[in-house]
C-alpha cells in the first residue's frame, strides 16, 4: 500500500493504531471514537495527531478540533462509495482544514484526479502498480468545467480570460 | 444550438485518451471487470445480453446535421447499420466490440459528442423539451440552463460516485414535454416579477418504486441554480442509502425523510454555499448564451398557399394533423419524424435514414435535429411552405407514419431482445400493436393515446405514465403482461392504476384493442380523449372488458 503525497511516494510517518492498542511514540492516527473520547490527552502528547474519520459521520463534528489535527484520513470502503468526496470538500472549503487529507481504502488511480479536485493531497494506493502512474493520473485532464476549492481554473474562467486578452 | 469550442474539444480528446488507456488495461488484465465496470459505465458502455452497448449522449436532445452524420458513420462502421433512440434523448448502438470502442468514441469526439455520464451512478444527461426554442408555449429557451447544468455536472469530482444514477429534466413550457415530475430533479422555468427562476421538484422517478416528484422550492432565482443543485446533490451523496441498490435513488431518501425534512437539509446546505463560486451572475449566463447560435428565421406569414393547397390531399392532411406543431415564429412549424413505422422497433433508425434526415435537415430545417423523449426525431424549425415537399421526402425514407401522439406512437424499452435485466420482450409487443392498429384513419379517430411498454420492473419504457401502460412479467418461464390505465407524464403527472392480473403474451394485443374499443363506445364525443374518458369513468368499465372473452 504505497503512500503518495504531493505526487511522490513517501514513507508514511504516521502509525494507525487500533482502539485498544497502546499509543506509539511518533505521529499517530486514531479512530474517531478514540479521538472524541480522549481528545485532551491525545492533543497533550505533543506529537502529530491524525484521525481516521468514517464516511457515515458528519464532518461538522470535527470542526472545533481541526486546528489541532495534522491529518484527517477519509475512507473509501469501496471505490463506488463516494461519500468521502463530499466530506473532503466540506473539510477544505467550509471548515478550512489545511493539514493532510488522506484517501484510504479502495483507492485506485482512476479516481485520483477527482480526489485531488475534492481536496485530497495524500493517497494510500491499494495497488502498488498504480504508484508509478500517479503523476499521469493527476495530469490527464487540462479542462475542468466546475469550480471546487482546489484552485484549478474552470473552462468558463479561462474562456473569459482569453476573451479579455483579445478585447 | 450550442457551439463547441477548443476547450470542449480538448476535453473530449482527453476523455477518449483516458478511456483508450482504460480499455487497454482491461484487455491486458490490469483492470478486473469489477474495476472496469464503473469506468466503462461512466462512458456509456454496457455489457448487454449479446454484446457491448454504447449509449451516446445527445445533450438535451439537440443535434446538428454533421453530428447526425457522424452517428450514421458509427452505426455503419462499428455496428450493424442502425441505432436506437432512447427516452432520455440519447442513442444506443447495440453491437459494438470493446476493442473498437475507443475508435468509435474518437470519431464522435471530432463532432463534439460522446458517451460521458450516459450511465453509472452520476449525473446523467439533462433532458428537456424537444420543442425547446421553437415552442409557442415556452417562456424562454430552456436549453441555455440545460447547457449550464451540463457543464457543471460534467465529470463533477464530488458527484461521480453517487448512491445511484441521478437524472435532471427541465422544461420552460406550459405543457410539460420533458416529464419533469418523474425525474430525480425536475426544473420548471418560471417568471416572477420579471425575473427568471425555477420551480424545483425532487424525488420523482419510475422504476420499481414509482414516485411523483415533490416541489421543494416554488421559485429559485436563476442565479442560484447551480448552488441549489449542488446542495441537493451533496445532501443525497452524503445521506442517500447505499445498503440496497433498489433503495438508493434520491426518491427513496426524499420519501423516507419526508419532502419537508429533505428540503430543510438542502436549504441549510445551500445557505452555506449560495454566495460562492457557483453563483451565476449575468456574465456567467451570457457567456454560455453567447455560444448558442440560433437560426435567423425570416419573417413569414402563416398558412402560405403551398400549405393550403397540400392540405386538400387527405394523406398530407392526416400527417399534418399529428406530426406538425405550431411554431413561435409565424410562417414556421415544428415537425416530428415518426420512428414508429408499422411493424418496426420503436426508436430504431438506420444509418441510411440518419444520413437522409441530416440532408433534409440541412435543406429544410436549418441543419438542426432534436431527439424527443417519445423516441422520435424533431425538426424544430421548418418553413410552412416547405412542409409538402418535406413530407414527401420523409415519407420516402419511412419516417412520416402519421401516428405521432397516437396509439401506435409507442414508447418501448429494448426488452429481452437486447437487455440483460429484462424479464420479457417488449419490442415484439410494440410491433404487433402497430400491425393491429395499422389503419391510419382508425388511429386518427382514436386520437391521442400514449402506450408505454416496459419489459421489466425497472420501467425503462415508462409504463407507469402511459395512458395504457404494459409491464412484462415472467411466470413459470412464460411472458405475461400487466396493464395499467390512466398514467400521465405531463405537468399533472400521475401513475397508472393496475387493472388486474397479468395477461399471457398471446392475448395482450387483443386486450389493448378491447380497451380502445371500450373507449370508442363510451366517449362522450371524439373530443373526449382516451385519458379524459379514463379519468371520467375510472378503470372499472375498462377492466370488465379487458378480461372479457372476445
Amino acid at each position: 500500500m504505497p503512500l503518495v503525497k504531493s505526487g511522490t511516494i513517501i514513507a508514511d510517518p504516521f502509525t494507525a493504531v487500533a482502539d485498544d492498542a497502546p499509543l506509539p511514540d511518533g505521529p499517530t492516527i486514531v479512530s474517531a471514537a478514540r479521538l472524541l473520547a480522549n481528545k485532551e490527552a491525545l492533543f497533550a502528547r505533543n506529537v502529530a495527531l491524525g484521525v481516521a474519520w468514517p464516511n457515515n459521520r458528519d464532518v461538522a463534528e470535527l470542526e472545533p478540533l481541526l486546528p489541532r489535527l495534522a491529518l484527517v484520513a477519509l475512507a473509501f470502503p469501496k471505490f463506488r462509495d463516494g461519500r468521502a468526496f463530499s466530506q473532503a470538500r466540506l473539510l477544505r472549503e467550509r471548515y478550512g482544514f489545511t493539514g493532510e487529507l488522506r484517501a484510504t481504502g479502495n483507492v485506485l488511480r482512476d479516481q485520483l484526479l477527482m480526489m485531488a479536485r475534492a481536496g485530497f493531497d495524500a493517497f494510500e494506493l491499494e495497488k502498488a502498480a498504480d504508484a508509478g502512474t500517479v503523476h499521469r493520473a493527476l495530469t490527464s485532464y487540462s479542462i475542468f468545467y466546475q469550480p471546487t476549492g482546489d484552485g484549478r481554473r474552470t473552462a468558463a474562467e479561462t474562456r473569459r480570460a482569453a476573451k479579455g486578452r483579445l478585447a | 444550438m450550442y457551439v463547441h469550442d477548443a476547450f470542449d474539444r480538448t476535453f473530449l480528446q482527453e476523455r477518449v485518451a483516458e478511456f483508450r488507456d482504460q480499455v487497454a488495461r482491461r484487455l491486458s488484465g490490469a483492470l478486473t471487470e469489477e474495476e472496469f465496470k464503473p469506468l466503462r459505465l461512466m462512458n456509456g458502455v454496457y455489457l448487454q445480453l449479446h454484446a457491448y452497448m454504447l449509449r451516446v449522449c445527445i445533450p438535451y436532445g439537440t443535434l446538428n446535421s454533421t453530428q447526425l452524420k457522424a452517428l450514421a458513420r458509427v452505426a455503419r462502421r462499428y455496428d450493424r447499420g442502425y441505432g436506437h433512440f432512447t427516452t432520455r434523448q440519447n442513442i444506443q448502438f447495440n453491437w459494438i466490440k470493446l476493442a473498437e470502442l475507443p475508435d468509435a468514441m474518437a470519431e464522435l469526439a471530432e463532432v463534439g459528442i460522446h458517451g460521458i455520464q450516459t450511465s453509472g451512478n452520476c449525473i446523467r444527461n439533462t433532458t428537456t423539451d424537444a420543442f425547446a426554442g421553437a415552442a409557442r408555449d415556452e417562456i424562454e429557451d430552456p436549453r441555455l440552463y440545460a447547457e449550464v447544468i451540463r457543464q457543471w455536472s460534467t465529470l463533477h469530482p464530488e458527484f461521480t460516485y453517487l448512491p445511484r444514477k441521478f437524472k435532471i429534466a427541465i422544461t420552460a413550457a406550459k405543457h410539460d414535454r420533458a416529464a419533469t415530475r418523474v425525474h430525480d430533479v425536475g426544473l420548471r422555468l418560471r417568471q416572477r416579477d420579471g425575473h427568471t427562476g425555477f420551480e424545483v421538484m425532487v424525488g420523482g422517478g419510475l422504476g420499481r418504486t414509482p414516485f411523483i416528484g415533490q416541489t421543494i422550492r416554488d421559485f429559485l432565482p436563476k442565479e442560484d441554480l447551480l448552488s441549489y443543485l449542488e446542495a441537493i446533490l451533496r445532501t443525497y451523496n452524503l445521506g442517500g442509502r447505499r445498503d440496497n441498490i433498489y433503495k438508493a435513488r434520491v426518491k427513496i431518501q426524499v420519501h423516507e425523510m419526508g419532502p419537508e425534512a429533505f428540503a430543510e437539509k438542502v436549504e441549510a446546505e445551500w445557505q452555506a454555499i449560495r454566495d460562492g463560486a457557483l453563483r451565476l451572475d449575468e456574465t456567467a449566463i451570457s457567456a454560455i448564451a453567447d455560444r448558442f447560435v440560433n437560426p435567423d428565421l425570416p419573417p413569414l406569414a402563416d398558412h402560405p398557399p403551398e400549405l393550403t393547397a397540400a392540405l386538400a390531399e387527405p394523406a398530407f392532411a392526416r400527417w399534418h394533423a399529428n406530426s406538425v406543431a405550431p411554431h413561435k415564429a409565424a410562417g414556421h412549424a415544428i415537425v416530428t419524424l415518426s420512428l414508429k413505422p408499422v411493424g418496426g422497433p420503436p426508436g430504431d433508425c438506420t444509418a441510411d435514414q440518419m444520413d437522409a434526415i441530416a440532408d433534409l435537415a440541412d435543406r429544410y430545417a436549418y441543419g438542426e435535429i432534436r431527439v424527443a423523449h417519445e423516441q422520435n426525431l424533431v425538426f424544430p424549425h421548418v418553413r410552412q411552405k416547405d412542409l409538402p415537399a418535406l413530407w414527401k421526402a420523409l415519407d420516402a425514407i419511412g419516417v412520416a407514419t402519421p401516428n405521432v401522439g397516437l396509439v401506435t406512437d409507442i414508447i418501448s424499452c429494448p426488452g429481452l431482445d437486447y437487455c440483460s435485466l429484462a424479464n420479457t420482450r417488449s419490442i415484439p409487443i410494440a410491433q404487433k400493436l402497430t400491425e393491429r392498429f395499422a389503419d391510419d384513419a382508425r388511429i386518427a379517430d382514436i386520437g391521442r393515446l400514449h402506450v408505454n411498454i416496459s419489459g421489466c420492473i425497472n420501467a425503462c419504457g415508462h409504463h407507469h405514465i402511459g395512458h395504457i401502460g404494459i409491464l412484462g412479467v415472467e411466470k413459470k418461464d412464460e411472458e405475461f403482461f400487466q396493464i395499467t390505465l390512466g398514467g400521465k407524464g405531463n405537468s399533472k403527472a400521475r401513475l397508472g392504476e393496475l387493472i388486474g392480473p397479468a395477461i399471457p403474451e398471446s392475448e395482450i394485443v387483443d386486450a389493448v384493442e378491447r380497451l380502445v374499443e371500450t373507449y370508442l363506445e363510451l366517449r362522450t364525443s371524439p373530443q373526449e380523449t382516451f385519458i379524459a374518458a379514463v379519468e371520467r369513468l375510472g378503470i372499472e368499465p375498462f377492466k370488465e372488458r379487458a378480461y372479457a372473452p372476445r
